[in-house]
């Protein structure tokens, strides 16, 4: 007798938890021919606010951890995703993609996320200065987080766009509320639970999956949100900088492909860095010079 | 007339003005040339220590600006974004040589224009000016180095808006990184303070810059506001109030146009138990009075540690008592006047509700002018956090001062303010200064010292501070895509 299989129930992820949606509500995604593949989260605004709320608790600890450990904690994401390749090609497949495409775009994003764990303890050596001013004063400029980014995925990708826009937001110690893309979701939720057992502190990363249409609101116009990233295919980018004024958030516009070989570099970690400059006066009493 | 007080009285020694020389009437300066505002319109530029006219100032509108966007598209495309980068930096460095001769007068004209100290205007604003020239020019051939495996272009037109607090200055920092990485300018000065950025548009005429590559359009918010919708600027920097920034950013979301906002502050000035206590007075004398409290990161909500909170207050009243308010030509004068009526209007404002609110109020007892705006130095001590006075940026000689017992307890009220740009911290320990700076949410942090600048030195806001770095390496990205 045939086995019956075990189906999986697509949630959301809030602060290390699993949820459905507290609106009740689901969408079905569909293939390109329209074959029903799973029911979503139809996540509602009360969502984006309880992910804000957990994302916002998380943030500090994870700016504080040490730089090295972020890199750590990323690197097992990518072990724990290199375990589960076969379930995300598969669920790739279901959303129309080859089982080609699907294994290398898996790949991608497995080396992708090894490349962003090991800039966690470079980028700020890289980008920061000391500063040679014209006074006796030690002047040093380095970067800190945004702080709580709300991260829009591309609509055409279910994960390497993702990926693409989560790791260097989350490698430079901010959290994150993400929306996954509306017609391409089962893989955001499936990294979720990579995420969850790779030590990713819970409420770093938030993953609602629903309608962008009435998403992007809430999370945009949310006056503890200090950054969106977002690609430039989107039909909400005006509203999202109109609606992110308010508190002058950050808004960063990238293309929707992600380009394996451009896709990634140090500016897209800066793009979500504030950058703090310390200034101390040098005592400067007495004779003795540099000199020897 | 240095106002007299009880401690020190000085003899009036007032800077000269006969070496400067002002014109009675000042056209746009686009694409090379003086050219009259098409509206014929011109409006007044006054001395806010006398209210007397200074000078006629040309007020651009929408045809004049895109005159000037259009001369600046023209120089980029033609002749700016051609040069080599070792020319460009030539020109850029000419230009910061010609100011350094021209130093004095520009201090006086700063200082007749905006109200501000000569000591300020000469050892501060117009040094640091012709400094940041010089040292952006060097930059103009280097860019490779500073943004290394990444391939980084000008952006075209720069329209530019800057504030009436640091005249001169606010034109430096943003034309110099603007043409060091091979963008050209349209700037506009604000309305109360053109006389020094027309000034130099003499100079970057004589050091022969190409015409057009900057433009130097006079007037109101409607000239602001036609460069920031002119489809032909591909990126807007501002220094000004937040709310005009948020304004910014909601007129441009839609484009492609980048923007840098330097916005408002309510900067934190933290003392403890452990500081130079006499150093730290001196510093909040400086935080908030240097340019009579007209500075965005000026450190108006002063945290002092309870157990030496009634000794520093005490200090600080006496020292406040010191300082000489009067003729900003006066050598001697520590406060100028207020920059304008308007601005000292929203002053006594503030001082209305802090008295109202019943926080306890003092003022140096001086004499203050008869003619003229001013504002005698001001403290409310005990301002609750939830006062309008620790909220709200004042942009005046105005400090509000509360007291706290743990580094834990001055960190969240610090950081209890939607604005994010600078703050200070003063103690002895160095494990303390390097917890609050790391911890405090603020784009600059003085530790044991307070309102400093310099060219190399990256300056800008988090959160509602605005975005972006003006200075240093950092600058540069402002620039570039």
């Amino acid at each position: 007798m045939k086995r019956i299989e075990v189906l999986k129930t697509y949630k959301i992820y809030i602060g290390g938890k699993f949820p459905r949606t507290e609106s009740g509500r689901f969408y079905e995604a569909t293939n390109a021919s329209g074959r029903s593949i799973a029911n979503m989260c139809k996540s509602s605004r009360k969502d984006i606010r309880n992910a804000v709320v957990a994302a916002r608790k998380a943030q500090g600890a994870w700016q504080e951890r040490t730089a090295f450990n972020r890199g750590q904690i990323l690197y097992r994401i990518a072990e724990i995703l290199e375990g589960r390749k076969s379930q995300f090609i598969e669920e790739l497949m279901l959303q129309d993609s080859t089982k080609k495409a699907a294994q290398i775009e898996v790949n991608d994003c497995i080396d992708r996320i090894v490349y962003y764990a090991g800039w966690c303890d470079k980028f700020n050596q890289v980008a920061s200065s000391v500063n040679p001013v014209s006074s006796s004063h030690f002047n040093f400029s380095s970067y800190e987080p945004t702080g709580l980014v709300g991260i829009i995925s591309p609509e055409s990708s279910s994960l390497f766009g993702l990926v693409s826009m989560l790791l260097p937001v989350i490698s430079g110690g901010n959290s994150c509320v993400l929306i996954a893309s509306e017609s391409k979701p089962l893989c955001a939720v499936t990294l979720a639970e990579v995420l969850n057992t790779s030590d990713v502190p819970p409420g770093v990363v938030n993953i609602l999956t629903g309608q962008v249409s009435e998403l992007w609101s809430p999370l945009s116009s949310h006056m503890d949100v200090n950054a969106i990233s977002i690609c430039s295919r989107s039909a909400y980018i005006k509203d999202i900088q109109i609606a992110s004024a308010d508190n002058l958030k950050r808004v960063r516009t990238y293309d929707d492909e992600w380009d394996v070989q451009g896709g990634q570099g140090i500016q897209y970690i800066t793009d979500f860095q504030e950058l703090k400059t310390t200034w101390h006066p040098i005592e400067n009493i007495g004779g003795s010079s540099s000199s020897y | 007339m240095t106002t007299k007080n009880n401690n020190w009285d000085y003899a009036a020694s007032v800077e000269s003005t006969a070496h400067i020389k002002l014109n009675k009437k000042y056209a746009l300066y686009i694409d090379g040339k003086w050219v009259e505002p098409s509206s014929k319109k011109y409006f007044t530029t006054h001395n806010p220590h006398n209210e007397e006219r200074i000078a006629e100032i040309a007020d651009a509108n929408d045809h004049d600006v895109d005159l000037a966007v259009k001369a600046a598209d023209r120089a980029y495309k033609e002749v700016w974004s051609k040069i080599s980068a070792s020319e460009r930096g030539k020109y850029i460095f000419r230009i910061a040589r010609l100011m350094q001769e021209h130093a004095r007068e520009l201090a006086v004209i700063e200082s007749l224009d905006s109200g501000k100290p000569i000591r300020e205007s000469r050892d501060i604003d117009i040094p640091l000016a012709c400094n940041h020239f010089f040292y952006y020019a060097g930059w103009a051939d280097k860019l490779e180095y500073a943004f290394p495996n990444q391939k980084k272009e000008a952006l075209g037109v720069a329209g530019q808006i800057i504030p009436w607090n640091f005249p001169l200055l606010m034109a430096a920092w943003k034309i110099a990184p603007a043409l060091a990485t091979g963008n050209t300018v349209v700037l506009k000065p604000a309305e109360t303070t053109s006389l020094t950025a027309l000034k130099l548009a003499e100079i970057i005429h004589a050091s022969g810059l190409p015409p057009g590559v900057v433009n130097i359009v006079t007037g109101y918010g409607h000239t602001g506001a036609a460069i920031v919708s002119h489809p032909k600027v591909a990126k807007i920097a501002f220094t000004g109030s937040t709310a005009v920034g948020k304004l910014i950013q909601r007129s441009i979301a839609g484009t492609t146009k980048k923007a840098t906002l330097e916005l408002g502050g309510k900067s934190a000035n933290i003392i403890f138990d452990d500081a130079p206590i006499d150093q730290a007075v001196e510093g909040i004398i400086n935080g908030i009075f240097f340019n009579q409290g007209h500075v965005c990161c000026a450190g108006s909500r002063l945290f002092v540690q309870e157990n030496v909170a009634e000794k520093v207050i005490r200090k600080l009243k006496h020292r406040m008592q010191s300082l000489q308010i009067g003729n900003p030509l006066d050598k001697n004068t520590d406060i100028g006047a207020i920059n304008s009526a308007e601005q000292l209007s929203i002053i006594n404002k503030y001082i209305k509700i802090g008295i109202k609110e019943g926080s306890e109020f003092f003022q140096s007892k001086c004499v203050l002018p008869k003619k003229g705006y001013y504002c005698a130095p001001t403290l409310f001590i005990n301002v609750a956090q939830s006062s309008v006075l620790t909220q709200e940026e004042i942009f005046g000689p105005v400090l509000s001062i509360q007291t706290f017992r743990t580094v834990d307890e001055v960190i969240q009220k610090a950081n209890n303010s939607p604005y994010g740009l600078a703050a200070g911290v003063w103690t002895d320990k160095g494990s303390k200064i390097f917890n609050l700076t790391s911890k405090l949410k603020a784009g600059v942090v003085w530790a044991n010292t307070y309102n400093k600048f310099d060219p190399s030195s990256p300056f800008g806001g988090y959160k509602e501070s605005g975005y972006g770095r003006e200075g240093g390496l950092h600058g540069l990205a402002a620039y570039l895509k």
